[in-house]
C-alpha cells in the first residue's frame, strides 16, 4: 500500500472517530438542555429562572424537558409584543452565540441536528448529496428568517399582538420535542389539536423523512437559526484554516463533508456546520479547526472570509 | 494574547456588543417577556394554534 493509501485510510479512521465524539457532545448536550424530568413523567414544562436565557440552539421551550429559551421562540415573542419596536437581549444573546462559535453550535449543540444526524446514518437508503437547484435552496432560509421570524410576527393583528410564525407554522422542533410529548401525555390538548397539528405533523415527517436521504435537510434550506449564525461564521472565534502549503487540493475534505462544501476553498463559509470531519479526513493535515486558530496560523495561512 | 486579539477583532467586538445588549434585557423588560413566554406552553408552537 502505497505511502499515500495509508494516509487517507488513516485520516478516514480519524474522521469516523470524530462523527462518534460529535454524537456523544451532542447527545448529552441535548439531555443536558431537556433535563428536566418532571416535565417529561408529568407533562409540564419548566418554569424556573433558567427559561429567561436562551439556548444556542433550535430546543422548542415547549418541549417538556426544556430548562432554556428557544432563541428564535424567544425573538418572535419580543419582536409580536407591542411594547418593543427591536430586540436587544434575544439579539445579544444570538451574537455572542454567533461570534463565539459560528454555526458550531449546529454541528455540535442542537437537539434538531441530533436528530437529523441520527437519521442519516439509517442504512439501506442511498444518499444523495444535494438536491436540484442547491444554490437557490439553501437560499431559502434567509427567506424564513426575514419573513416568518422578522416580518410577520411584528406586524400586529386584532389582538393587539403579533404571532411567531415560524414557530406556528413550519418549525419541526416544536412538533417533535413539544407538541408529541405534550399531546401523548395530556388528554385535554389532544382534543384540541386540529388542521394545524396535522399541517406541523407533515412538515414535520417530510422533513424526518428527507433527513435520511440527505444530510440535515432542515439545516440547509429552512432553518433561520442557522440563517442567523451563517452570517459569523467568516469571523467568530471559532474558525478553520488551510495551510495553503500543505493543502495540495485533492478535495477529500469535500468529498467527506455531508454538506458538500468545498472546505479547501471556503474554509469559513456560512453553509458550515463546523462537525470537523473535512480537518479529521484531510491527508495532508491541512485544515485545522478550534478557538484562535486563525492566530495560531497567521503565518502559514490565510483565512477565507467568503461566506 | 495580542496576536489572539488581533486576529479575532471583529469577533470580540461584536461580543463586546453583544454583552452590552444582554446587560439592558432585564431593565427593558424584554428578559421578563422571554421569561413570561418560555413558562407557558406554547399552543402555536405545539400546534393548537
Amino acid at each position: 500500500m502505497s505511502e499515500k493509501s495509508v494516509k487517507q485510510n488513516d485520516a478516514a479512521g480519524a474522521a469516523k472517530k470524530q462523527r462518534k465524539t460529535r454524537l456523544i457532545v451532542q447527545a448529552l448536550f441535548a439531555a443536558l438542555s431537556n433535563g428536566y424530568l418532571n416535565g417529561w413523567m408529568q407533562g409540564t414544562i419548566y418554569q424556573g429562572a433558567s427559561k429567561k436565557i436562551c439556548v444556542p440552539g433550535l430546543n422548542c421551550y415547549s418541549c417538556p424537558g426544556a430548562l432554556g429559551a428557544c432563541p428564535i421562540g424567544s425573538l418572535q415573542a419580543v419582536l409580536s409584543d407591542k411594547s418593543y419596536h427591536i430586540s436587544l437581549y434575544v439579539v445579544g444573546m444570538l451574537m455572542a452565540f454567533g461570534a463565539f462559535f459560528g454555526r458550531f453550535i449546529c454541528g455540535w449543540l442542537c437537539p434538531f441536528g441530533l436528530v437529523q444526524d441520527l437519521l442519516y446514518k439509517i442504512p439501506g437508503v442511498k444518499k444523495i448529496r444535494s438536491l436540484p437547484g442547491e444554490k437557490h435552496l439553501r437560499k431559502l432560509k434567509y427567506v424564513v428568517l426575514v419573513l416568518l421570524v422578522i416580518i410577520l410576527p411584528s406586524i400586529v393583528t386584532g389582538a393587539g399582538d403579533g404571532e411567531p410564525w415560524f414557530c406556528k407554522y413550519l418549525c419541526p422542533s416544536g412538533t417533535l420535542m413539544g407538541g408529541i410529548p405534550l399531546m401523548i401525555s395530556n388528554p385535554l390538548l389532544r382534543q384540541a389539536a386540529g388542521w394545524l397539528f396535522s399541517w406541523k405533523m407533515l412538515v414535520l415527517v417530510m422533513i424526518l423523512v428527507m433527513a435520511v436521504k440527505i444530510s440535515r435537510p432542515f439545516c440547509r434550506y429552512l432553518c433561520p437559526l442557522g440563517a442567523i449564525y451563517s452570517f459569523f461564521n467568516p469571523f467568530s472565534i471559532y474558525r478553520i484554516t488551510v495551510d495553503k502549503e500543505k493543502c495540495t487540493g485533492c478535495g477529500i475534505c469535500q468529498k467527506t463533508c455531508k454538506l458538500d462544501i468545498p472546505v479547501f476553498e471556503k474554509p469559513n463559509s456560512g453553509e458550515c456546520i463546523r462537525c470537523g470531519e473535512c480537518v479529521k479526513a484531510c491527508p495532508a493535515q491541512a485544515l485545522k479547526a478550534g478557538f484562535g486558530t486563525g492566530a495560531q496560523n497567521k503565518k502559514i495561512s490565510k483565512t477565507d472570509n467568503e461566506v | 494574547m495580542k496576536d489572539f486579539i488581533v486576529m479575532n477583532k471583529t469577533a470580540l467586538v461584536v461580543f463586546a456588543a453583544a454583552a452590552v445588549m444582554i446587560g439592558m434585557g432585564p431593565a427593558s423588560g424584554e428578559a421578563g417577556t422571554v421569561f413570561t413566554k418560555a413558562i407557558r406552553i406554547c399552543l402555536e408552537c405545539i400546534g393548537i394554534g
